[in-house]
């Protein structure tokens, strides 16, 4: 829709979490390297679903609307779950410090972004914008909020599954998947952006509080940190488990 | 020599898209993007634009680009009437527009206005209507090619420049005119009810109030890569220069088919008693390229010299004259006599197979279609009948052909007054020599055809004139002689396929090698040469010298009973030469005595519709087109959309 658009939308898709990566991530390059090796991991889960999806699809009777919907619902929660399989291979990182889920579920969450959200910018930069078919206009900007949305949800996620997965509290784990699907599927009510947005966003901040307590964090750490008396609390707060 | 304006002929097409068309009509979610937008060759911009199907190819003349590689958008006008254009020039509020007319508007004055304020002005489209206007329209000029011809200051200056008659006195040299701003033509179907629909949900004031963002805007593509005047723009060529060699502009040409009635002796050049030369043009144009039906113009003279051909094969074949018959198809006559002034050029440099004194008169077959009451003229040319020995041949021709239409219903007159000859080939002949010559016309002070060089001379104009209440088959009928079906049928096979436009050099048009394989087998004979040596231009496998007569293999058609074709081979004495004009073989860009048109080299002609939000949050320049002819020839540029071809 114009460059104004485009550059908007980018930094309200990628704007919380390339702050994270820039204060937090990009000073030491072993962190660089799990927030890679995070996205990669994302990226090979997706393939796998695309896969099963595309040869369902290629099966399927492409004349049925109904049947490429429910093709479509499918396509989506067997992504979903294909993604929370891969967070188990952090198992094999578990000898360092829990940090690093933070970070790899940053880059799961920045590849995950990148996927949503890269084609529908790269055609907001032209002169059109959206509604010639009768669309909402906001559509470009309810896909970056949703966008932000769902790369802090992924890295929320990834703080509470993991530990989850660590103590065993297999309750911890099946809530994060849920609301995983739930987030997905709240998708599938556009364009009406306010009955996806809004659950979506209260999903969001409840999974960020979760994730700050299950990281340590307590509202003592956060008086300190918001007064600048404990530089880099994220770290400080980690304790051995 | 200036450039001139070409226009396109746009389709707007549709695109629908699969995977966006769930049952509810609605756009995917980005979280869906994650899973399909990687197997699917949809996208967003589906739900951004309506695009158009892959269209035909765009010749321009005159800078008519568009400012930059990424077309100039315009937000949709629709045209209501030429009072309306105060609101596209002065009072409305966001400029630049797109302005959508029917060609009722397509007029020289509208056209004029929106020139001047093109500043305001992204593009226009005209919508073609399917029948022709009938108060009649010619975008060329009112005095065709007034200085390519023969009269000039030195030869004939009073009759110079249409001073005595106005030939095409309905030309509003539309075609002839410097536009700032990309023009497409649109047929009037469903895709262009769906722009006009467009306009009519978002752009048109409600009760006097101004219409609101987002509004309904067009995107046209069709960047021109050419340059100021053919001089600039052929030495920016860098042809022969680089590794790549781009070329920006291409001159126009084709080739001219000529056949002598028997084959030319080639021991005997220079010296033989003379060949009457029977001259047809070839080539039409219009406003649009790619529209060029031509069939007053030009297909109804060439159907008729075939025809005439055809007629008298047999008669050429056996009687002994003292003359030959020399058939010619010039192209490019409407470009300044680009075909003529170039077999002129041969003839005169002893590069053709007849030199200029082989040949002994000429006639010419004009615009025949239209002639009304029976009568048909013949035009000369009065400075030249001042020699008496010309006056004589000249008389002696018109009384020849006024005693072959005493057994028909037509009759041949000569106009009264003394006038100038009508654009023909002939006058570049003159040019050389003074020829006694006659053309034939169905006009007699000014063009009968009210559409001259137009897209509205097409089959509709030429009026065949059936009594009334006649279904198609009884039509057919009517017209009972062979001779006449025959023409009949070429004439419409013509007229509803082929276009006149003449084009660049390395693309030889329909017109010519329908004209090319119709002549070779209307004065042609069968030849039992096998199809190898048929394609080879010989007779046999000891046949090593070369003759004129050429050969063509044809495919023939499947016999009744199986479905292999029968082929074979046709031996006539049809030639084609290079119709290019000799101001490119003297490199002399700037010449006054030849025609120096080129043709543009163009990216992608397209266009698309969307909606725009404000103005105010583009970036990048507001669809504009005065600046920036960028010279750059790059690979086609396919822009940031992916749009579906």
């Amino acid at each position: 829709m114009t460059a104004a658009v485009f550059f908007g939308c980018t930094f309200i898709a990628f704007g919380p979490a390339i702050s994270l990566f820039l204060f937090t991530i990009a000073r030491e390059p072993l962190r660089v390297i799990f927030l890679i090796a995070g996205a990669f991991f994302w990226l090979v889960s997706l393939l796998l679903a695309s896969l099963v999806w595309f040869i369902s699809v290629q099966i399927s009777n492409k004349e049925s609307a109904s049947q490429q919907k429910g093709l479509l619902i499918f396509g989506v929660v067997l992504s979903v779950l294909l993604q929370e399989t891969f967070p188990a291979f952090h198992e094999v990182f578990k000898c360092f410090f829990c940090f690093f889920v933070l970070v790899s579920g940053l880059g799961f969450g920045f590849m995950s972004g990148a996927f949503s959200v890269v084609n529908i910018l790269a055609d907001s930069v032209g002169p059109g914008t959206v509604g010639i078919h009768g669309d909402s206009q906001h559509y470009f900007l309810s896909s970056a909020f949703m966008t932000m949305a769902i790369i802090l949800l992924h890295m929320f996620w990834g703080v509470i599954f993991f530990d989850g997965c660590e103590k065993r509290r297999w309750f911890v784990v099946a809530a994060v998947v849920v609301s995983h699907l739930v987030v997905s599927c709240l998708t599938f009510q556009n364009p009406q952006y306010v009955s996806s947005l809004v659950p979506t966003y209260i999903i969001m901040l409840s999974m960020g509080i979760w994730a700050f307590y299950t990281a340590g964090g307590s509202l003592r750490n956060l008086k300190l940190c918001l007064t600048c008396k404990d530089k880099d609390f994220l770290l400080a707060n980690h304790r051995p488990r | 020599m200036h450039f001139q304006n070409i226009l396109v002929h746009l389709q707007f097409h549709f695109i629908g898209n699969y995977a966006l068309k769930q049952p509810s009509n609605e756009p995917i979610s980005p979280v869906h993007f994650i899973y399909i937008a990687h197997l699917t060759t949809e996208n967003v911009s589906n739900v951004l634009y309506i695009a158009k199907k892959k269209t035909i190819k765009d010749s321009e003349d005159h800078t008519t680009t568009l400012s930059s590689l990424s077309g100039d958008v315009g937000v949709l006008h629709l045209l209501e009437s030429e009072e309306n254009l105060d609101w596209v020039l002065r009072t409305g509020l966001h400029p630049p527009y797109m302005v959508i007319m029917e060609s009722a508007l397509f007029t020289r004055s509208v056209m004029m206005k929106l020139k001047n304020g093109s500043s305001r002005v992204a593009g226009v489209a005209v919508v073609v209507p399917s029948a022709n206007p009938p108060q009649g329209f010619s975008p060329h000029n009112k005095c065709p090619n007034e200085n390519s011809g023969v009269y000039s200051e030195s030869y004939g200056p009073t009759l110079a420049h249409c001073n005595t008659t106005v030939w095409n006195p309905l030309g509003n040299g539309l075609s002839y005119e410097e536009f700032d701003f990309p023009i497409f033509s649109l047929k009037d179907d469903n895709d262009t009810q769906l722009i006009k629909q467009c306009y009519v949900d978002h752009n048109r004031p409600v009760n006097g109030s101004d219409p609101q963002y987002p509004l309904c805007a067009m995107q046209l593509f069709s960047h021109m890569s050419a340059v100021t005047n053919t001089a600039t723009c052929m030495r920016r060529n860098t042809n022969g220069f680089t590794f790549s060699p781009e070329s920006i502009c291409e001159p126009l040409g084709d080739h001219n088919i000529w056949a002598p009635a028997k084959p030319l002796n080639t021991t005997q050049k220079g010296h033989k008693a003379g060949e009457s030369m029977v001259m047809a043009t070839l080539d039409s144009r219009s406003f649009f390229s790619e529209i060029g039906p031509g069939a007053e113009s030009a297909a109804s003279g060439l159907i008729t010299l075939l025809a005439a051909a055809h007629a008298l094969r047999n008669a050429t074949q056996e009687a002994q004259l003292s003359r030959t018959i020399f058939y010619t198809f010039f192209h490019g006559e409407t470009f300044d006599y680009i075909g003529s002034s170039r077999m002129v050029y041969d003839m005169e440099k002893n590069q053709f197979p007849i030199d200029l004194d082989n040949v002994h008169s000429v006639l010419e077959i004009g615009q025949v279609g239209l002639f009304s009451s029976s009568k048909v003229w013949l035009h000369t040319d009065p400075v030249s009948r001042r020699n008496g020995s010309v006056e004589e041949e000249v008389k002696k021709l018109v009384s020849n052909l006024q005693t072959a239409a005493k057994g028909l219903n037509v009759s041949v007159e000569e106009p009264g007054v003394t006038q100038p000859l009508p654009p023909s080939s002939l006058q570049r002949f003159l040019r050389a020599r003074p020829f006694p010559g006659v053309v034939i016309q169905d006009y007699s002070s000014s063009f009968a055809n009210m559409y001259y060089q137009s897209m509205f001379d097409n089959a509709d104009s030429l009026k065949m004139s059936y009594p009334p209440n006649l279904t198609p088959e009884e039509q057919l009928n009517y017209v009972t002689d062979t001779a006449k079906v025959r023409a009949y049928m070429m004439l419409r096979l013509l007229v509803n396929t082929a276009n006149f436009y003449i084009s660049v050099e390395r693309q030889t048009s329909l017109p010519t090698v329908l004209v090319q394989h119709l002549l070779a087998n209307l004065t042609g004979s069968t030849a039992n040469v096998t199809q190898e040596d048929c394609k080879n231009q010989r007779e046999n496998q000891d046949d090593k010298e070369s003759k004129h007569v050429s050969y063509s293999w044809v495919q023939g058609a499947a016999p009744p009973n199986s479905t292999e074709r029968k082929g074979f081979c046709v031996r006539s004495t049809v030639h084609g030469t290079k119709a290019l004009s000799p101001a490119f073989e003297l490199e002399d860009y700037n010449s006054k005595d030849y025609s120096t048109w080129t043709e543009s080299n163009w990216k992608q002609i397209k266009g698309r519709i969307f909606l725009v939000a404000s103005h105010d949050l583009e970036v990048n320049q507001s669809a504009k087109a005065t600046h920036s002819r960028v010279l750059l020839n790059g690979p086609r540029c396919q822009g940031l959309y992916r749009l579906l071809t």
